[in-house]
């Protein structure tokens, strides 16, 4: 019924209607051969299936690192695709491979080639940001030193020369909006009519959670529809209120777009899932799938953010803490979509806690925000909530309350602290106990109070002499 | 000059363009067929059924195999034959393989592997070291070693401390997975495997088709990352290959998914270490008695020398005149623990260290002013608990060196005013060292064997019977063999270990690669280039000690010209320009059913200062600077000793802080991806980290007076711990007491209870 066309290490491919769950991955080392590209966990959390994906966003050629091990063909159509075997044109070295030679960079070498992926990619966009480029690749033999060093000499070289990726990219002819088994349309109006009338079909955007059903829970996935390529979701608007964000918009993309608004709901995106996860994962993904360890939704309902759904040609905006019914429960109809967040207007002072057993790529203990407002030395309203304390994301209104109409104090903080064991019973897992899930909440009110008071206390901004 | 240079690692270009072949990257014919195991949901149990009707008729499914199918040994034990392949009747933890799947995809067979109705009868299933302590189950009766009058030593000490410490286990999360693959030949078996010991999957393959070992090839060009991890645990996937291909005539192919991979295999030794120690009023020891209780898991793989290893460690760096250190091996329902870099020695120490930090948070002195009141002394003659002199200490001026270069009284004195003044933030630091002893403690493993080949042309055909995990271990024995030849290390082809070419090899284990294999490389060279010399001191009538081999030429008298040259001209006069090289430690003499002997030809040294600072609202915690002295004889190779320092630190500090394995009552373990076990990432190096590498030659005359690198900077970690510890330590009087890993869990709960808030 229809083929998938994008570029491997620059020559066009078309696939005629291949499996719409057959990952990148897969496709690579069974298919093509292509062995270098490594499958090391095959859930998107060691990065050394790490693979370059490029489009054009907002007219420019973007290269993001991807991990291919959950990713599904459909999501190449109309893109760049690059593995550790195409950056070498002519058998020279790309200055990142010269790089992690010369630093000694790899040892067993299993992770390398995801790693010389990801800092290709980088290289490409001329980031510097080393370890936040490396976050979502794990490597077990080097403690990084050497990569790093790499990293940063490898930052030092000009570009080599490459073929005109964006002018092959617009020689690809796409036609069709579905192969077997799969819909991907581009016209949100088709997608939400088809909708309405599939509405137990699976939705798939980035497919870091997806993903994991298919080689995880070995499920066999059935009418399918890829989000990827709905340009409509895909806009972020600015207006006296706030700003509009559509549902398919990547998590990197949000945290461009957030910066210098929210110094902590940026630094929390900063460490949400990895470079490769927040590439491909969207916002709208992330609040849709309802998870109660989520990290964006707490942080969004302690900014105030709503978000509008929309079934065939109708919408409906709700605050987002309103959409969390109970576990694995949301306030949506069957056929009807996240079609957009927003954000409104805020003085930044709201204050993200994002904790976990290890700072980067790492799911959440508790995340969560609070949002106090005092006018007059008083607390005229307050919004505090946390993911990973309950079965959905959660406001905790007992200590809402205890703060609200009381003195901005150290006695209302350290009575209202005690409150959160009212709002919350929180489980023990592999994560923390239910007890220091509680403490830490506590804690965090605290550690809030002496943010707002100036003296934040961060062990990530500690410097070593 | 080949050595003592910081040669790239051979397959560093390989690497990273992706053409570094691993095991699963190799092509297989297209009747290739694709292996996955039915794994036990339950801990202990009898199996009343296994219905796998539905698994033999799901898609691609070609064959289902079980115990009744193999037709000789159903073991893949590197022990004692106590390790089922396959389920025979009864099922000792979740993930012990029931059946076996064979299928068209890798997929298909996992899919299949699902499908199983199986009904247990369930048993009482032992998880916790307390569970099996509270029914007595161990493997075998306690070992002691003894040195002294311990007891009466403790009575008699003018001070005395006691308590315990619990130490988790880790997963050595190599990045590849454990893989193999086999090819039937002729009736003969050929195994490609991802393996630290490719003799023991000859020998595990032959024993399951019931063929002489004569008839089973295996192969191992390199792994992604072993630590101990692939010493044993590659059997199972290597004698299943064989197996399926010998029985179907078919090339058949295993890897684990990496969740089915750390639900299958074994792990570091979790330990519980209780102490008491007596001291005087400076700190030295007057005795110390070990308790080691250790979680060996179902099977005993290599648990008996894991934990001797650890008794042998038990001292560390320090004298102990007055020791007892006894053992207990414990059998729970869970994984059987397995070799992980250290091999129990870092355990053995964490013992020692916790001791020492005790003291003297009891004295209220620096630690490192206790630490050092212990070390052994240089150039003395004391023993270890097991009788042992230790004659090369250079601990005591490695230690100082470190402490001054690092800067460490300031640094301390400065953190203690930091501490005064900061109410959420505490910062702490530690120095530990470390003494590792180098030698398999089964003393009749310390052999090796290398085969080398000049052809006519030159060029260099290298063999050994190590295997190459990413630790470099190639490059050096290629920079030795280019050495002796005086050849540049890129005229050495390096080829992939294989069973047919050097015989009765031991695991690459023990840090002992380099040492035993650099060794037997040399003498196959040396062995070659006599007999060269020999030629050319007849064929151009000259003295023999008039030739010399340097920069790929060679000079004969006044003559000079190329290897290659000369080895044509050999080549022509018959001389045989093949040799296979051997080397046996030294030494060594071992009594471990005693306690006496001397298992270590020698002991690497090394320490580490590390500085941390916590967040005592979260237990968020972060390593700030790490300055490294380490002991690696004469470097062979300063680049990749350095590889083996920085990456064993960050792994040490890693298994000591966010490594956390968590099983639930039930025995399933729940840390079994990376999305739930956190091995340290990118950032979580030390911000500032300085390595420097101790300038002097190996006492002992080992290759090119180099010494052992791939354990013994792993304990380095330890000063990670100790100085979380420290900086838990500004929270209260009490002493911290703290537990391995510690987790930002474990690090708040600490310091709160020295606060008086306990929770």
């Amino acid at each position: 019924m229809g083929d998938i066309r994008f570029l491997l290490n620059g020559q066009p491919m078309v696939l005629e209607n291949p499996d719409p769950t057959l990952t990148v991955l897969d496709w690579l080392r069974e298919a093509k051969h292509l062995t270098g590209t490594k499958e090391g966990c095959n859930e998107g959390d060691c990065g050394a299936c790490s693979v370059s994906l490029a489009a054009m966003e907002d007219g420019r050629l973007v290269h993001r690192a991807v991990n291919s091990c959950i990713l599904f063909l459909p999501h190449l159509h109309g893109k760049s695709l690059t593995t550790v075997e195409g950056i070498s044109p002519n058998g020279k070295l790309h200055p990142v491979q010269q790089a992690m030679v010369e630093h000694h960079g790899s040892q067993c070498g299993f992770c390398t080639p995801g790693i010389v992926m990801s800092l290709y990619a980088a290289h490409r966009e001329g980031r510097q940001d080393h370890n936040d480029v490396l976050a979502g690749n794990l490597c077990r033999c080097t403690g990084y030193v050497p990569i790093q060093r790499a990293a940063e000499a490898a930052a030092k070289q000009p570009q080599p020369e490459f073929f005109d990726e964006a002018a092959a990219l617009q020689n690809l002819t796409l036609t069709n909006d579905a192969i077997d088994g799969a819909y991907l349309p581009t016209d949100l109006d088709d997608f939400a009519n088809w909708y309405v009338k599939n509405p137990n079909a699976t939705l798939i955007a980035g497919a870091t959670e997806v993903g994991l059903e298919v080689t995880k829970a070995l499920k066999d996935l059935t009418n399918l529809a890829f989000l990827n390529r709905l340009d409509a979701l895909k806009t972020i608007a600015n207006d006296d209120n706030g700003i509009r964000i559509g549902a398919g918009v990547t998590l990197s993309q949000l945290r461009s777009a957030m910066v210098g608004k929210h110094t902590d709901f940026v630094e929390m995106l900063r460490r949400f899932g990895s470079v490769q996860v927040r590439n491909t994962g969207t916002i709208g993904g992330n609040i849709a799938n309802g998870s109660p360890i989520a990290d964006s939704p707490p942080a969004l309902i302690a900014m105030g953010a709503s978000i509008t759904l929309r079934r065939g040609d109708k919408q409906r905006e709700i605050l987002l803490e309103d959409f969390y019914l109970s576990y694995g429960v949301q306030d949506r109809q069957p056929g009807e979509f996240v079609e957009s967040l927003f954000i409104p207007n805020q003085p930044d002072t709201v204050g993200i806690y994002k904790i976990s057993k290890r700072f980067d790529q790492d799911i959440s203990a508790v995340c969560g925000g609070f949002s106090i407002t005092i006018e007059n030395d008083k607390i005229t309203n307050s919004i505090i909530a946390f993911g990973g304390m309950a079965a959905t994301s959660k406001r905790a209104k007992t200590v809402e309350a205890a703060l609200n109409g009381q003195p901005w104090s150290e006695a209302t903080i350290k009575a209202a602290m005690q409150k959160f064991a009212d709002d919350f019973t929180p489980l023990s897992d592999v994560r923390g106990t239910a007890d220091y899930r509680l403490k830490i909440v506590q804690n965090l009110l605290w550690r809030y109070w002496l943010a707002r008071n100036g003296t934040s206390a961060n062990v990530l901004a500690e410097v070593a002499k | 000059m080949s050595i003592n240079k910081s040669i790239p690692h051979d397959s560093g270009i390989a690497h990273v363009s992706g053409t570094a072949r691993y095991t699963d990257d190799h092509p297989l014919p297209a009747n290739a067929v694709h292996l996955a195991f039915g794994l036990s949901q339950n801990a202990h149990a009898d199996l009343t059924s296994v219905d796998l009707s539905a698994v033999r008729a799901a898609a691609g499914v070609i064959a289902v195999l079980t115990a009744d199918d193999l037709p000789f040994e159903n073991d893949v034990s590197p022990s004692i034959h106590d390790e089922e392949l396959l389920s025979s009747g009864s099922v000792h933890y979740v993930g012990q393989p029931i059946f076996l799947v064979v299928a068209s995809t890798h997929l298909a067979a996992r899919k299949a592997a699902r499908l199983a109705k199986v009904i247990y009868a369930e048993k009482p299933a032992l998880i916790t070291i307390d569970d099996a302590l509270n029914v007595g189950s161990t493997f075998g009766n306690p070992m002691e070693f003894r040195n002294g009058d311990p007891e009466t030593a403790l009575k008699s000490a003018p001070r005395q401390i006691s308590g315990a410490i619990e130490i988790g286990g880790q997963e050595h999360f190599y990045l590849e997975g454990q893989a193999a693959f086999a090819l039937p030949d002729e009736g003969d078996i050929i195994v490609h495997s991802s393996t630290q010991h490719p003799t023991e999957i000859q020998h595990k393959v032959a024993a399951a088709l019931g063929l002489p070992y004569n008839a089973v090839r295996v192969e191992t060009r390199r792994m992604g990352g072993g630590f101990g991890g692939k010493e044993s645990q590659g059997n199972a996937l290597a004698v299943a290959c064989a197996v399926v291909a010998h029985q179907l005539q078919r090339p058949a192919k295993m890897r684990y998914d990496r969740d089915d991979d750390m639900i299958i295999t074994g792990k570091r030794h979790e330990f519980r270490i209780k102490y008491q120690a007596g001291f005087d009023d400076n700190g030295k020891l007057t005795a110390v008695v070990f308790e080691h209780f250790v979680r060996c898991g179902w099977a005993l793989d290599l648990s008996h020398p894991v934990a001797d290893r650890a008794m042998l460690h038990a001292d560390n760096a320090y004298y102990l005149p007055n020791a007892s250190i006894v053992s207990h091996r414990l059998r729970t329902n869970t994984q059987s623990n397995t070799a992980y870099r250290g091999f129990g020695g870092p355990q053995g120490m964490m013992g020692i260290e916790r001791v020492l930090d005790h003291i003297a948070h009891d004295l209220g002195l620096d630690p490192l002013k206790v630490r050092k009141a212990n070390l052994y002394q240089t150039g003395g003659k004391q023993e270890t608990p097991y009788y042992m002199e230790v004659t090369d200490s250079i601990s005591a001026e490695l230690v100082d060196k470190l402490a001054e270069t690092s800067d460490y009284v300031a640094r301390r004195a400065e953190i203690a005013q930091y501490n005064a003044n900061s109410p959420v933030l505490k910062r702490g630091i530690a120095l530990t060292p470390v003494k590792f002893g180098i030698s398999f403690t089964l003393t009749h493993l310390n052999q090796a064997g290398a085969l080398v080949h000049v052809y006519a042309d030159g060029s260099v055909h290298l063999n050994h019977g190590g295997t190459e995990m990413g630790q470099g271990l190639n490059t050096k024995v290629a920079q030795v063999a280019a050495h002796v030849f005086g050849l540049s290390v890129s005229a050495v082809k390096i080829t992939a270990t294989d069973t047919g070419k050097v015989p009765n090899t031991s695991a690459t284990a023990a840090s002992s690669g380099t040492d035993l294999n650099g060794m037997a490389c040399k003498a196959a060279c040396e062995t070659i280039r006599d007999r060269l010399v020999e030629f050319a001191a007849e064929h151009w009538n000259v003295a023999a000690d008039t030739i010399s081999f340097d920069t790929g030429k060679v000079r004969v008298g006044n003559t000079v010209l190329t290897f290659k040259e000369l080895a044509a001209e050999a080549y022509q006069s018959r001389i045989q320009l093949s040799a296979t090289g051997f080397y046996k430690t030294p030494k060594i003499q071992w009594d471990r059913m005693a306690g006496r002997g001397r298992p270590f030809l020698y002991f690497s040294y090394g320490a580490a200062v590390s500085e941390v600072v916590i967040d005592t609202l979260t237990g968020e915690n972060r390593i700030l600077r790490t300055d490294i002295l380490h002991d690696v004889g004469r470097s062979l190779n300063p680049a990749l000793d350095r590889g083996q320092i920085e990456g064993g630190y960050v792994q040490g500090a890693g298994w000591l802080t966010m490594e956390e394995l968590v099983w639930n009552d039930k025995g399933s373990l729940l840390s079994h991806a990376p999305s739930t076990y956190k091995i340290p990432s990118c950032s979580d190096t030390p911000e500032i980290f300085n390595v420097a590498l101790w300038d002097g030659d190996n006492f002992e005359h080992t290759i090119y007076r180099s010494k052992a690198v791939g354990e013994p900077p792993f304990p380095l970690g330890i000063s990670v711990f100790m100085a979380l510890s420290d900086a838990i330590s500004s929270c209260g009087k009490e002493y911290v007491a703290l537990d391995a890993p510690a987790t930002s869990e474990r690090i708040l709960r600490a310091g709160d209870k020295l606060r008086g808030d306990a929770w």
